[in-house]
């Protein structure tokens, strides 16, 4: 069963009899944060704000606290401009939306453009999907099987084949057949092998000689349960394609995703969506406060 | 991105300098900072509160005007305790049993499948074995596949029946026939699953309740953060595994999820995969994965030539 007591909980127990914030308050906040997966600098930095307001305000309540706990780590989250509703509505003058979706081994890439075709072809859109990883063992099939599930063409070449030309292929495809989004899944691969980030770069610089601009949309997966490497992920992955959103999944579990502030705030990259289960409809448009509840517990 | 704790001791060591003894009061900072690279290096919370009262004890009164700089004393007790933490010596797998069954448990991901292929691969290549991989994830998509394209690059036969939807079915027989056909190996995949999905975590209990493995091995992410502690604790109650395997080692993350997992659970640290080929995976060494942890190179080895 989850384990977490409200923070709210927690603080108020902390604060009993109390006329301010205090030591013990802070210390319970910082113990919350931290296994959250926060981090320690961003937890300093969460902290430090609180402290300031609380010195600037004087006298603070427990409830007054958890408000401004909750708007502190909202407002570190990079602001995103798809709204909470997410109507996959596209850019009319990008058609079509190239979307390319990057990340380490086993984060839940494939399974995230599975979700993901379904929502857009839930919304009218036309879509095709490009099995661009050609290195793992089956993962060609894996997509086919997810193309097959949400019923929507899958460009495929052989296991081994070049990733750059199944990126290339799948753009030439869906430009001629005029769809309206291509989603691109890559091979899962570690930050620090330089090779591989090198292919991705190339992968990305194909797109764009067949549809200028593409990909217009990087989304880098990370792993709700990933802890500040992070940090490390979204720095390499940025650096090699220029990552656009996030996705963060597997927050069906016991793992907080809390380390997505500190990287979204220092990135500037906003969290689009969230994974919370292997299903095909268990994908959600990113809720910043809704994230930040379920942070605290409630 | 983070600082290694040698540079960090280094700074809070000035305090101590020429102070002779390290004291309740000189240490404070040092300790701060021990905890800090604990943190940032994902170990648990909690964990990194206990060690580092653990550290503070053996510090206390030690002379720091002997040969050794402080910094590195410091780093030596906090190094070698990791090390003692995670089980001071490496921990090789049970393969006694005819067939030996190996049963391979953990979350959605984290490398069961690949790490599945790879056991097969030295256990035939260095012990002589004669493996059999069972194909017991009936739900993710093309997981079967998976495991039968591995099979085919290490040359081991894998167990599957496409359709059957029942994992303890499928290990079941899959074990009689590894036995009528002579393997002495049977390392049978599972599907990935949350500690906190109740029916899942039936299953994988039940598959265990028939097949009486020899060797239960629970595999990892190294990358996992706080919630490490959670997940093993779960596994462990359920599975009361004999082993964790910590994968994608090869990244650049410190990895403190090992010494979390240890200290809820108590279970050795068997394997570690280094890569996505087949021979990507090493024996775990305990002193290694302290270095890592504390993101410090030959510190170690230095101080104990002093
Ligand atoms: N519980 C849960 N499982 C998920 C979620 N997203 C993906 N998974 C599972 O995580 C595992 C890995 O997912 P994949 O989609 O294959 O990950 P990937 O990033 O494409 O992996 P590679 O291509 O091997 O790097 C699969 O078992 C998925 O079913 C999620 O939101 N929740
Ligand atoms: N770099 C690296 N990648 C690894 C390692 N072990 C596994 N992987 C990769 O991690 C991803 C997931 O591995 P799988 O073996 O499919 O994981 P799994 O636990 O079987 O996944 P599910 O069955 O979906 O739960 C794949 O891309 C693997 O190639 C490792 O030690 N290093
Ligand atoms: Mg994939
Ligand atoms: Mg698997």
């Amino acid at each position: 069963a989850k384990t977490k007591e409200s923070v709210l909980k927690k603080m108020t127990r902390a604060v009993v009899g109390k006329k301010k914030v205090d030591d013990d308050v802070l210390d319970n906040l910082e113990e919350v944060l931290i296994t959250s997966d926060v981090g320690v600098d961003t937890t300093i930095r969460i902290i430090e704000r609180i402290e300031d307001r609380v010195a600037r305000d004087r006298y603070i309540n427990t409830s007054e606290l958890n408000t401004i706990l909750r708007e502190e780590i909202v407002a570190l989250l990079a602001e995103n401009e798809y709204g909470e509703t997410g109507n996959f509505e596209l850019p009319s003058d990008k058609k079509p939306y190239v979307i390319m979706v990057v990340g380490v081994n086993g984060v839940g890439k494939t399974t995230t453009i599975g979700k993901l075709a379904h929502k857009y072809k839930s919304a009218g859109k036309s879509v095709v999907l490009g099995a661009a990883d050609t290195f793992r063992a089956a993962a060609i099939e894996q997509l086919e099987i997810w193309a097959n599930r949400v019923e929507v063409p899958l460009i495929k070449q052989k296991m081994g084949a070049d990733p750059a030309s199944v990126a290339f292929d799948t753009l030439s495809s869906a430009k001629s057949k005029g769809a309206d989004v291509v989603i691109i899944d890559t091979a899962g691969r570690l930050h620090n092998k330089v090779n591989l980030m090198n292919e991705l770069t190339k992968v990305k610089k194909v797109m764009d000689k067949i549809i200028p601009g593409a990909p217009h949309e990087i989304l880098l997966v990370l792993d709700g349960s990933t802890g500040q490497n992070a940090f490390e992920q979204a720095k390499q992955f940025s650096k090699a394609t220029e990552v656009t959103a996030l996705a963060i999944t597997k927050l069906d579990g016991t793992a907080k995703g809390g380390v997505v502030i500190g990287v979204s705030d220092q990135f500037k990259i906003p969290v689009k969506y969230i994974g919370i289960g292997e299903g095909v409809d268990d994908l959600q448009v990113f809720d910043r406060k809704a994230f930040v509840d379920s942070l605290f517990g409630d | 991105m983070f600082e290694n704790l040698s540079e960090r001791l280094e700074r809070s060591f000035k305090i101590l300098k020429g102070q002779g003894r390290i004291t309740e009061i000189n240490v404070a900072e040092t300790l701060k900072d021990i905890r800090r690279a604990l943190l940032d290096a994902d170990v648990n919370y909690k964990t990194a509160k206990t060690f580092t009262e653990t550290v503070k004890e053996k510090a206390l009164g030690q002379n720091v005007l002997t040969a050794v700089k402080p910094q590195q004393m410091m780093v030596k007790i906090v190094h070698d305790e990791l090390a003692q933490l995670m089980g001071g010596t490496s921990t090789d797998i049970n393969l006694k049993g005819n067939p030996a069954v190996i049963l391979i448990a953990g979350l959605q991901g984290s490398g069961k499948t690949t790490f599945s292929g790879k056991l097969a691969n030295l256990i035939k290549s260095k012990r002589g074995k004669h493996p059999v991989l069972v194909a017991g994830d009936v739900y993710r998509p093309a997981a079967i596949n998976q495991l039968q394209v591995l099979g085919e690059q290490i040359g081991v036969p894998v167990y599957t029946e496409e359709g059957n939807t029942d994992p303890v079915k499928i290990a079941k027989a899959g074990i009689k026939e590894a036995k009528a056909k002579g393997h002495d190996v049977v390392i049978i995949d599972t599907a990935g699953r949350l500690a906190i999905d109740e029916e899942m975590m039936n299953e994988i209990s039940a598959i265990k309740e028939a097949v009486k493995p020899h060797e239960t091995l629970f595999v990892v992410d190294a990358m996992t953060g706080q919630d490490a502690v959670n997940t093993a604790k779960e596994f462990n109650d359920r599975l009361d595994f004999d082993g964790v395997v910590l994968t994608k080692l090869d990244g650049d993350t410190r990895g403190g999820a090992a010494i979390s997992i240890r200290s809820v659970v108590d279970k050795p640290i068997k394997f570690v995969g280094m890569g996505e080929k087949m021979d990507a995976l090493d024996v775990f060494h305990p002193s290694r994965m302290a270095d890592r942890i504390l993101g410090m190179g030959d510190i170690v080895s230095l101080v104990e030539k002093a």
